[in-house]
């Protein structure tokens, strides 16, 4: 994993909830064997008119040009809910987006997210109205996330936000989560021994 | 200290503490083609082996044809992904149940068939609907791909747990209601993200009477509700379902294994962080009229305005939903045509389901201008239903009869609908483009998708359930 502390860049909205991962990535992209290539395949069917992705749609704001060069998404409730694909996340990432704040995600994305040295940030509903309202005053405002503090700094504000202290720890170190966790393999060997055969 | 079902098999699980969190010990991991390339790639990138290949169950199910056993038969990309399945179970000793293969089938459906999933275990797929296995009184549920990397190399997971949601449906289901209407109303009731950050425990007097497909049916869409996965207790219905199949305890372990499985129950005095309770009497066959799982209503109940919302946020996703589903706030479901009909899904492709829709498909004949599919579940579905003479029924009465495969409920092969067709689907997911660009979804039971089929509408199967 690639170490992060501090994040800053320019912001795309999509003021839409409950963005689930069949949105993010569709299913005919899902036929890939490796992590790489699914960013221009993001939010396919809002992004283009047409299947063969040769006609952007100009209404989509990641298609506007105000908005290019945007690595932070900020976005409303439940975001990534349906499917478990990690292709979500590696769409999102392979596209240019480091950085997703919402009020909520759904929990495997949220996961799939911190495992690729992504950011899901949590803020509040009041708080998200806030970063959406700022950014339709200056669509090229800059928003910086510092891990470190857990704070989200734009414009005059600052708000701070919670992360589990592991994935925290993760993603500032760039941690290797398979390294860490075979080093409690006499442990895992303990538990395998006191198992019932037929279990 | 009194314990949830989930407490108790959290409890025992736990391999050691790691800070706030444990690494959970993963009993089962099942895997299927499209979640698996990158992790086996990164495990074999970094020269590690599967820890545990006897306690993984592989097959084939998301990118394969349901018109042809061969593994080209979608194309080149898909083909691809098949066989470095084939590859990576070879190269690490995993047993794989392939298209063509007896007991092949969706993971869900055949990975119970097998016997493989027991009570008490921890089961863990790159595949939200895992939670279907919470069925058994197993804690289970869907992980990204890095997690089954994860899973392959140390067989388990670094978790922190959940809460406790208890949803008990009190009283007998009415006549014509079925387990997919009661999860569809539990969803409506709790929202599509409300279970988030919680384990439920479905209960009550409904719930028991329920068989174990049917348990099947109600844990398989907890995600629908967010949950991390759904429970219910294992009881006799749990145990004939388990007893004789091919991974089953035997003989003194079976004895063994029941007296176990016996203490997996939420006690008396447990307590959950939170409780939602229905009335079994309430619940009508239901029908989603949106483009999530919770904007669902009764057949009978009228397509609602974003109005009736109380929020600006679901007034906004209600109001998007109704513009991308072409239909009006006071509409009425009896009132609108659909075009394609979809049987199958981990949800609803089990040998009752099929029963259960063929029972309304021999009342009349698909509608001229209706495309209706039916899709098995697995290889032994097919076979059961072929037995009982159900895919003639079927076929009689116009609708398609396929492979097994989990087909147009996400449509990765050539089962996909078209720009404006509307399905009536017994699937779990009614997201737009879910199963084709600007294809319309509603989600029901397979006794309903039958009666739309030959209707041409959505139809009210309590009124068949009444002639009987």
């Amino acid at each position: 994993m690639t170490p992060i502390t501090v994040h800053t860049g320019t912001m795309v909205p999509l003021d839409i909830a409950n963005i689930d991962t069949d949105q993010i990535i569709p299913k005919q992209f899902l036929t890939g064997v490796t992590r790489q290539g699914y960013g221009k395949h993001l939010f396919h069917d809002w992004r283009y008119l047409d299947e063969h992705e040769q006609v952007l749609n100009p209404e989509f704001n990641l298609n506007k040009p105000e908005y290019q060069g945007a690595s932070v998404l900020i976005t409303r409730e439940n975001f990534g809910c349906g499917s478990s694909r990690e292709h979500a996340p590696w769409a999102l990432m392979d596209f240019g987006l480091q950085v997703i704040i919402a009020p909520s995600f759904a929990d495997i994305f949220y996961g799939n997210a911190i495992n690729n040295s992504m950011l899901p940030i949590r803020l509040t509903d009041a708080q998200m109205d806030i970063l959406f309202a700022e950014l339709a005053k200056n669509d090229k405002l800059m928003l910086t996330v510092d891990l470190n503090l857990q704070l989200v700094k734009c414009a005059d504000h600052e708000f701070d936000f919670t992360i589990a202290e592991h994935h925290k720890h993760n993603l500032i170190k760039g941690l290797d989560a398979i390294g860490q966790t075979l080093e409690h393999a006499d442990a895992i060997t303990e538990h395998e021994k006191g198992l019932a055969d037929w279990f | 200290m009194a314990k949830t079902l989930y407490d108790k098999i959290w409890d025992a699980h736990i391999v050691s503490q790691v800070g706030a969190d444990i690494l959970l010990y993963i009993d089962r991991h099942l895997i299927h083609e499209v979640t698996t390339p990158q992790a086996f790639a990164g495990l074999n990138d970094k020269g590690r082996k599967v820890r545990c290949p006897e306690k993984t169950v592989a097959t084939m199910d998301h990118s394969i044809s349901t018109r042809s056993l061969a593994l080209d038969a979608c194309g080149p990309a898909n083909q691809l992904q098949l066989q470095t399945l084939l590859q990576n179970c070879e190269d690490h000793g995993i047993t794989l149940y392939p298209v063509g293969h007896q007991k092949q089938g969706i993971i869900h459906v055949m990975a119970p068939e097998l016997g493989a999933i027991l009570p008490g275990h921890t089961v863990v797929c790159g595949d939200s609907h895992t939670a279907t296995h919470g069925a058994f009184g197993a804690l289970a549920f869907g992980i990204g791909t890095s997690e089954v990397e994860h899973v392959f190399a140390t067989q388990t997971l670094r978790q922190s747990k959940a809460k406790n949601l208890k949803v008990e449906v009190k009283g007998k289901l009415p006549i014509g209601v079925t387990a997919k209407d009661i999860i569809l109303a539990i969803i409506g009731e709790l929202g599509h993200a409300g279970a988030t950050g919680y384990v439920i425990e479905y209960c009550g007097e409904a719930i028991s009477a329920l068989s174990m497909e049917e348990r099947m049916t109600i844990c398989n869409m907890s995600i629908e509700g967010g949950a991390k996965a759904g429970l219910v207790a294992p009881d006799n219905t749990t145990f004939e379902y388990i007893k004789g199949r091919e991974k089953a305890p035997q003989g003194a372990d079976w004895d063994a294994a029941v007296a176990y499985w016996e203490t997996l129950y939420s006690d008396a005095d447990a307590q959950f962080d939170r409780v939602v309770t229905l009335q079994a009497a309430d619940i009508k066959p239901q029908v989603t009229w949106g483009t999530n799982p919770g904007q669902v209503i009764g057949v009978d109940d009228a397509i609602p305005a974003p109005t009736d919302f109380t929020d600006a946020v679901t007034q906004e996703s209600a109001s998007k939903a109704l513009k991308y589903m072409a239909l009006e706030p006071g509409q009425k479901l009896s009132d609108i045509a659909i075009s394609h009909v979809f049987i199958g899904s981990c949800t609803n492709s089990r040998i009752e389901d099929l029963r259960a829709a063929a029972s309304v498909a021999q009342r009349g004949n698909v509608v001229e201008n209706v495309t209706a599919i039916v899709v098995p579940g697995s290889a032994a579905v097919k076979k059961q239903a072929e037995a009982e003479g159900l895919d003639k029924i079927f076929e009689a009465a116009g609708f398609e009869w396929r492979l097994p495969g989990c087909s147009m409920c996400l449509g990765m092969n050539d089962d996909l609908l078209k720009e404006g067709d509307r399905c009536a689907s017994t699937s779990n997911r009614n997201f737009e483009g879910r199963q084709g660009r600007g294809a319309r979804t509603h989600l029901v039971s397979p006794a309903m998708a039958a009666a739309a089929a030959i209707n041409g509408k959505f139809t009210d199967v309590r009124q068949y359930e009444e002639q009987v």
